[in-house]
Formats: structure tokens, sequence, C-alpha cells
């Protein structure tokens, strides 16, 4: 039982891991641009899929390295030709925009790379487990776990830190302002969209190695992530972290007790959250209206 | 201008009486007319709150695919009345979202639509995992719209397509006429008023909240009517029809069509459904062909057909 507890939490942490990595490229997006990017899922695949494509040539590792880079560009040009044009105007044509972009990814992966599952090849000593009483703890998934740590605190470093990061936070805040002082807005939306898009490609390269490749593995991630956000509070990035890892935790140990709420659990966490504090669990005063 | 409304609206009435009539001959069928007339009240229930009271929904599919669940269930285990399964419908889904719409009231924008995305995906989990009762992923099946008994007469919707059409175009006119007398009605034009500006509306102390809160849950009313009527039409109820994809669509049809409008959501409804029948019938990759079509629209047609040709006009 407690082995059963201890996988499930486990389980569940890796799985926050992941919602945190897509959920914190949605916040940075929505926050400063005000874009709820349905096509986020969309992107995740798109690294996926290109890592699996490139791997042959480059190798796991360089993989590893150049799909969230190539992502990043793809959605550097996506913003630049398709977004841009709409951040004057209702935050409902960019829904319905990237909502149209998240069905031609989709079927654009299924088009070129066919509807099956595809396997992404990982190094073999990644693929053992660590030892032998807690056969969950693979090396990958140790391995996951690392690598998304580190995405998140150098996102973390790069907003306390750099010129960029200064710009994006401030930006959050108050744009006009920004603005006034001087900064290339568009500029800086770019850049954020494409910083958010990286993570988005790299949970597809990690999410690859861990359970294969699929032209819907994105969709079934924008859910929790919008959910990670919501409760962890809308407008607060640290915040987005702790609703990623509670949503996960949360549905790993109800996958324990009562598997088949184990999804809707975290919508149950929503609604109690937004009643008992409606700006979510470290939102601002006032971000959500 | 009076004159020329009520040329428009003979004719669009016209058009939808006689509507088995001429689609026939243009290669639609009656089915394909029944189901541009649900889909499109769900689009004019969504545009009730989007386009007229200035609310961005993007889980209406959940009141949509309750309604259909609440028709289906009572054929299938309550009652076999079409009447008392519409009724039934009716009151699940629009009961649900007034309850749910309490905690959503606050909320204004992007934030509204993806409390909405979100709160709507619970209904598509229930409907997905509540396999024993509601069928699971292969939908409700098992029940079928029943003749309508007036007792000394029967009309007989199940097997005549064209007597179902009127049916649902009765019921269609009696939703869309609801709708009508809102919007002129002081309450209506007080909708109006906080899409335009909720600012000045709350200073001349309009309580902006409460006001949302009914213009969201009327509009759930209307949505979950079309549900129960397109769970009529399919005798089918689908868990996708619950799910944020469906949601979209209807937000779709609502832009193309022009959401400043009260008839455009049908027209976009129209569109929308020719459009995927036809994208299906020749192509599998219809689901990139119809996601290029929201880019299009978004950005090249914002206002919607009709806005597009109104301005030309002017």
């Amino acid at each position: 039982m407690t082995l059963l507890l201890l996988f499930n939490i486990t389980n569940g942490l890796i799985i926050g891991a992941f919602y945190v990595l897509m959920a914190l490229g949605l916040s940075l997006i929505l926050n400063l641009s005000n874009v709820i990017n349905f096509a986020h899922g969309g992107f995740l695949v798109i690294g996926g899929y290109i890592a699996y494509a490139l791997s042959p040539y480059v190798g796991f590792w360089g993989a590893l390295f150049l799909a969230p880079l190539l992502t990043a560009i793809i959605g550097l040009a996506v913003e630049r030709v398709l977004i841009r044009p709409l951040y004057g105007r209702d935050p409902l044509y960019s829904l319905l925009l990237t909502f149209g972009l998240a069905f031609m990814i989709e079927d654009g992966t299924r088009f070129i790379f066919g509807a099956q599952g595809k396997p992404m090849a990982i190094p073999a000593f990644l693929a053992q487990p660590l030892s032998n009483d807690l056969f969950f703890i693979t090396g990958y998934r140790l391995f996951m776990v690392v690598m998304v740590i580190v995405a998140i605190s150098m996102l973390f470093l790069l907003l306390r830190y750099t010129r960029l990061g200064i710009r994006i936070r401030a930006g959050t805040l108050d744009l006009e302002t920004v603005a006034a002082l001087g900064i290339n807005v568009g500029m800086l939306r770019s850049l954020n969209f494409a910083v958010g898009i990286f993570l988005a490609g790299l949970s597809g390269v990690l999410a690859a190695g861990q359970i294969g490749l699929d032209p819907t593995m994105g969709t079934g991630l924008l859910m929790p992530s919008f959910i990670a956000i919501i409760v962890g509070g809308i407008g607060s990035l640290p915040g987005t972290l702790a609703g990623g890892l509670l949503i996960g935790v949360a549905s790993g140990l109800t996958a324990v007790f009562f598997p088949a709420a184990s999804e809707a659990v975290i919508y149950v966490m929503m609604a109690v959250v937004l009643l008992a504090r409606p700006r979510g669990l470290f939102g601002e005063e006032g971000m959500m209206s | 201008m009076q004159s020329r409304k009520l040329i428009v609206l003979a004719a669009i009435w016209a058009a939808l009486l006689f509507a088995p009539y001429w689609m026939a001959p243009l290669g639609g069928y009656t089915a394909l007319a029944t189901r541009v007339l649900v889909l499109g009240l769900a689009a004019m229930s969504l545009n009730f709150l989007l386009g007229f009271t200035g609310v961005l929904s993007f889980g209406h599919a959940a009141w949509f695919g309750l309604g259909a669940y609440g028709a289906g269930l009572t054929l299938k285990y309550l009652a076999l009345s079409t009447p008392l399964a519409v009724i039934a419908g009716i009151l699940l889904g629009g009961l649900c979202g007034s309850i749910l719409g309490l905690l959503l009231v606050r909320r204004r924008g992007v934030y509204f639509a993806m409390v909405t995305i979100a709160f709507g995906q619970v209904f598509y989990y229930i409907a997905f995992q509540w396999s024993s009762l509601t069928g699971g992923d292969d939908g409700l099946r098992g029940f079928h719209r029943q003749p309508l008994d007036f007792g000394f007469f029967n009309i007989d919707i199940l097997s005549n397509d064209i007597a179902f059409y009127y049916f649902v175009l009765f019921c269609f006119a009696l939703a869309v006429g609801a709708m009508a007398f809102i919007l002129r009605s002081p309450f209506g034009r007080t909708m109006i008023a906080i899409r335009e500006n909720e600012r000045r509306s709350r200073f001349l102390g309009i309580p902006i909240e409460r006001h949302i809160w009914i213009a969201f849950t009327l509009s759930c009313f209307f949505m979950s009517f079309a549900g129960a009527l397109y769970a009529l039409v399919n005798n089918f109820a689908d868990p996708r029809g619950l799910h944020y994809s469906q949601s979209g669509d209807f937000v779709m049809m609502a832009v193309m069509g022009g959401m400043r409008s009260f008839w455009g959501p049908l027209l976009g409804a129209f569109v929308f459904v020719v459009v995927q029948d036809y994208l299906s019938s020749i192509t599998v990759n219809w689901m990139s062909f119809v996601g290029l079509l929201f880019v299009l629209v978004v950005l090249f047609f914002p206002r919607g057909l009709l806005g597009f040709f109104q301005r030309s006009k002017a």
C-alpha cells in the first residue's frame, strides 16, 4: 500500500511537472498579451515530432536541444503573421484563431506522420529502473523531473535578472507605461511568445520519450494546464507552478482510491478554489476581473 | 427602413418555411435543414450572451450537451413523450447553467472564457466516465423521438422527416420569438448598455453582476433547448457534444455570421454546417480546412458575413 501510494504520488508529481511546464508557457502569453493560446498543445506536438524526425540524425541529445528551439522559431513566425494583427481586438478573436490553429496542427501532423502513435527512442541508460524495489523510478523519469526543474529555474532567473525578463514582468503589470518608456512592446510580446512556445516544445520532447508520440497528445494536456493557471491564480507564475503540482498530485492520489474520478478531481479542485478564493491561490486581487 | 426590415424578416421566415422544398433541389436534404435549424438556434442562444451582453462564454457546449442528455435519458428511462423529453432537457441544462453562472459572473473577458471552458469540461467528463448511465464514449443510444400525440390526432415526427422539420421549426420560432422579445424589453436594452460600456452602466446604478447572471441563465436555457432538439434529430446524444471544441464551433458560427446582428448566427450555422458536411464527404483532412476557415474568418471577416455585407453597402 505504501509502495502504491508512493508510486502514485511520484507519478502525480511527474505529471504535475508537465502541467507546470505547459501552464507556465500559457500563463506567460496570457499575462502579457491577453491571448489564450489554444494551440499550445499543438506546439507541444510540433516539438515532439520535430524531435522524432531529427533524432536519427542528431541523436536524442541533439534533438532535445534543437526541437524546442525550432518550435520556438515556428512560434515566433506564427505570432508575427497570425496573432500580432489581433492584439488590439477583442480577445475572442485570438482565441478562435488559435483554436483553428490547433485543429490544423493536429490534422497536419496526422497527415504527415500518420494517426498511429510513434515511439521515441531514448538513450538506453535512461530507460533502466534506478532501483529494484522502486521499479517505477526509471532514469528517464528522474531525468524529466530534473529537466523540468532546470527549465523552470532558468525561466525564473530570466524573469528576475535579465532586462528582457524584467520588461516582461513590467509589461504584465502595466503595458501602457512600459510602452511609454520607449520599449518596443511588439518585440517584447514576440519574444515572450517564443519563450512560452519554447517551453511547450520542450514538454513535447520530454513527453515523447515517456509516452510516445501521437497527434492528439497535446490536447489532453491543455485543460489541466488551464486549471493549473486558474487554481494557482491568473497573473502569478509561482501560483501556476504550485497549481500544476497540486493538481498533478491530487489526480495521482485519486487514481489510488477512486480511479474513475482521477480526471474529474482537478475540476472539483478548481471549483473549490474558485468558491473559497476566487482569485486563485496566489492571484492578485482583481486580476481575474 | 422599417419596411425594409419587414421584408428581410419575411424573406427569412419564408426561406425557413419552405426549406425542405428548396434545399432538396440544391443538393441538400431535409435532415440537413433540420440540423442547420437546431445548430442555428444554439449559435443564436450563445450570441444572446456573446453579441448582446458582450460576455464570452467558451463552454456553452456543456449546456447544449446537457439538454441533449436530459432529453435522451428521459426518453430512454422515464417517459415516452417528446414534449416531456424536451422540457427535461431544458431544465437540466438551464438549471446547471444558472447555478454555475453564480460562480462565473464576477469574471470578465478572457478569464470568463477560461473558467467557462474548464467548467464545461466537467460535464464532458461526467458524460464520458459515467458509462452505466450515459453510455460513455459511445454516447447515449437506444431512444427515439416519439410521435406527437394530441389525443384526437397524431403527428408522426419519427418517420416523417418533413413533419419533424416543421416541429423543429415551431420550437425554433418559439425560442427565437422569446429571444427577440427579451432583447426589445428594457432588460434587453440594459444588456446592450452593459456590452457598450460596463463601467458607465454601473455608475447608472445597474446591478451588473445580476444582469449578466440573468442573461447567462437565459442563454443556457435557450442553449439546452437546442441541445434537447439535437438529441431528437439524431436519436442519439454524444459526449463530444459537450466538449469545448463544440463550444468553439458555436462561437465560430456566431462570429462567422456576424455577432452584432440577431440573425447572423443562423447564417453562420448554415454556412458552417454545409461546409463541414461537404468537406467531410470529400476529404479525410476536413479538420485542417475547418481550422483554416477559423483562421481566415478571424483575419479577414472579423465582423462576420452580415457585418461584411452591411459595411460594403454603407
